[in-house]
């Protein structure tokens, strides 16, 4: 018998003030329909009270989408209030309207991968899968 | 051998986003049941199909009305300048984040985003000095606001009395759609019923005291970018603006005191006769509703007045300059489905705050249609086409389909608090977006003919610390210069007010005279009405 797998659990969020959440709500979907376990913060939720809800839940992955430019000092202090909530482990994904020279930027803040506009859904769900097979693997047992 | 003749089983399927299966080839027998007078009727004439004026652009070409407004209130007075200068008539006003949430720019929350998507507004000063030196006795401006809607127009108001315009003679649009703020963009802050209710006081206000101000823009363009199909945009839309109607003739005006004013924003993107048909079949629906349902007797009433213009979810990030081409067929089709206002998004939109470059492409890219290509020499061309026809009743109907799903929702109000219309929309968006990646949808660029490209808008809007600073730093003065006892009598006076349930617009155009920011208005709005909680919809 194949011991069960434990799935994915992805934090889908979204902080600062805007209030577009159209890719955010679409991502959450693909992610659902591919069988990860999916929550969403629902808008301007603060970084604080993303971390919160990212530890309770226990999620392996905090995904931020953004639009209206605020990508660099959210992640900055997402990754900080990760680090000093001993919660570094939580895997950070930026997705939405980030330009190409802020890639770089936040991937040396810590951030694991960056989504701009314009990204195939498949090397979003590759990234999702290949991750998973890191994280539950290793855990496999644990279960 | 003979060649076997293609017959229409032959060619693919065709479907429209709104669910109408579109034949190859329409003849007369298609429009067999269509009685001129009854069904169409000529342009300015009920029920208004062809158009609301009977010379439409002949006599009066459309308004041109780009989205403008950045960082400070000095920034935004120049770049408003610079399109009156360029040939722009009227204004478009966009305003940054925390003025559209309530919150004071040196509001902690508000520190990334003062100035970044529009103007930042904290009090009547900044009012001033964005329209300092602007005729606004003679252009028509749209504010671009909905939450904070009663607070930025109080000011807009007194802005205008202090220059020595009379309110009668303000020619403004404020947005002031809440409900599509809900379903699509975000911007809310107070619960679904006080919000309908801060609507409909500027509505009655407006009807009363500012004449010429369109006091609502009913916004299906952005239910239809945030999922609906080209129907839904229009019926979800018109839900809206009945749900408005309803209350606003609750408090005793009659529907003929204010229908008048009520405006639309509608999205043109996507199949170009499906759009067209959409707007020609609003227009029949609209003047049928109100002058049957509610009983107007004013053909102004009936008359549905909008803004149509390119819509954001049409353009790609993808080979980015191609947008300027699909803005335009955008543009001609706005003017084919015969609105009275137009405005495009600009190619850079999935990059960045739109640059004055591609702003002005964008205004030309619609002069070039007026004045080079004869679009406005004849009403309503396409009238009496078999296909355009046809495809303009089946619009309706599905129009009136995605009318009475809100009815079984049980209202506009109920579909939103229970998250109805945004689970639907939700599903719908995660649908066309998954035929974009299988290619079922075709986008140019992005599913085909698609290319490695260097990025290639690299004009990017940087964030302006020193005007963030200016901004706190006005806040400041502004707050030390004015008498704080003032207003604190004038916010005390806005909570009386809601507790007697009165419309607040006076209460808070005076407190907005004393100088109260927008924040100090929002908190007590807060304090008195709570804030919305969004529902779960996964």
């Amino acid at each position: 018998m194949t011991e069960k797998k434990r799935r994915l659990r992805v934090l889908i969020a979204k902080t600062g003030l805007d209030g577009h959440d159209k890719a955010a709500k679409i991502l959450a979907l693909y992610l659902r329909n591919a069988g990860y376990e999916v929550l969403y913060t629902g808008l301007r939720r603060t970084i604080d009270e993303i971390v919160k809800t990212a530890i309770e839940e226990d999620v392996d992955v905090i995904g931020l989408s953004f639009y209206s430019g605020v990508h660099l000092p959210a992640s900055q202090e997402l990754m900080q209030k990760l680090k000093e909530a001993n919660a570094e482990d939580i895997v950070v994904v930026v997705g939405g309207v980030i330009p190409k020279k802020d890639v770089k930027k936040l991937k040396e803040m810590g951030v694991a991968e960056v989504f701009p506009v314009g990204t195939r859904i498949d090397e979003v769900l590759d990234f999702f899968k290949k991750l998973e097979e890191e994280i539950c693997h290793d855990q496999k047992g644990n279960n | 051998m003979t060649k076997k003749e293609i017959t229409e089983k032959d060619l693919k399927k065709v479907v429209l986003e709104s669910g109408i299966e579109v034949k190859p080839i329409y003849r007369p027998e298609d429009i067999k049941d269509i009685d001129y007078e009854r069904d169409i009727g000529d342009p300015g004439e009920f029920p208004y199909t062809r158009g609301i004026h009977k010379f439409m652009y002949r006599y009066r070409p459309w308004t041109m009305r780009q989205y403008a407004g950045f960082g400070t209130p000095e920034d935004s007075n120049q770049r408003f300048k610079f399109l009156l200068a360029h040939g722009q008539n009227a204004l478009n006003v966009a305003f940054d984040l925390p003025t559209q949430l309530g919150l004071d720019s040196d509001h902690p929350l508000a520190k990334w985003e003062v100035g970044r998507v529009g103007m930042a507004v904290d009090t009547l000063k900044d009012m001033e000095i964005a329209f300092d030196g602007i005729p606004i006795d003679q252009i028509s401006v749209s504010l671009t606001i909905n939450a904070t809607a009663p607070i930025i127009l109080s000011m807009y108001f007194v802005m205008a009395e202090k220059q020595g315009v009379d309110l009668k003679k303000i020619r403004a649009t404020p947005q002031n759609d809440i409900l599509k703020e809900f379903i699509s963009r975000g911007a809310w802050i107070f619960p679904v019923e006080p919000s309908v209710k801060l609507v409909c006081d500027i509505i009655e206000f407006c009807a009363k005291n500012a004449p010429k101000v369109y006091p609502v823009s009913v916004c299906g363009y952005h239910i239809r970018e945030n999922g609906a199909t080209p129907a839904q945009e229009i019926g979800y839309a018109f839900s809206i603006a009945l749900t408005y109607i309803d209350k606003v003739l609750e408090r005793g005006l009659k529907v003929d005191d204010f229908v008048p004013r009520f405006s639309f924003n509608f999205n043109v993107f996507g199949n170009i006769f499906e759009q067209i048909a959409k707007l020609r079949a609003a227009r029949r629906l609209w003047a049928k509703i109100i002058r049957d349902r509610y009983g107007a007797k004013n053909p102004d009433s009936m008359k549905l007045k909008m803004i149509a213009g390119g819509g954001g979810s049409g353009l790609t990030y993808e080979q980015p300059e191609n947008n300027i081409v699909r803005a335009a067929y955008y543009a001609l089709v706005a003017a084919l489905g015969g609105t009275q206002t137009m405005a495009l998004c600009t190619y850079d939109e999935a990059y960045t705050i739109p640059s004055a470059k591609a702003s002005l492409i964008a205004l030309r890219t619609m002069q070039i249609l007026m004045e080079e290509t004869g679009v406005c020499d004849t009403v309503d061309p396409l009238a009496g086409s078999y296909y355009i026809e046809w495809l303009t009743n089946e619009m309706e109907k599905k129009i009136v389909e995605a009318m009475e799903e809100v009815e079984k929702w049980g209202g506009m109000i109920r579909a939103i608090e229970n998250g109805y219309i945004q689970a639907k929309l939700a599903k719908q968006s995660y649908e066309m977006y998954r035929k974009i990646q299988t290619g079922e949808i075709v986008k140019v660029g992005v599913n085909k003919y698609r290319m490695e490209e260097e990025e290639k808008v690299t004009e990017i809007y940087e964030f302006d610390e020193k005007a963030y600073q200016r901004q706190i730093e006005r806040l400041k003065e502004v707050k030390n210069s004015r008498n704080n006892l003032k207003v604190k009598e004038s916010l005390e006076e806005i909570r009386k007010a809601i507790k007697r349930d009165e419309n607040l617009m006076p209460y808070i155009m005076e407190a907005v005279r004393h100088y109260a920011t927008v924040g100090e208005i929002t908190q007590v709005l807060k304090e008195e009405y709570g804030v919305f909680k969004e529902p779960s919809i996964f």
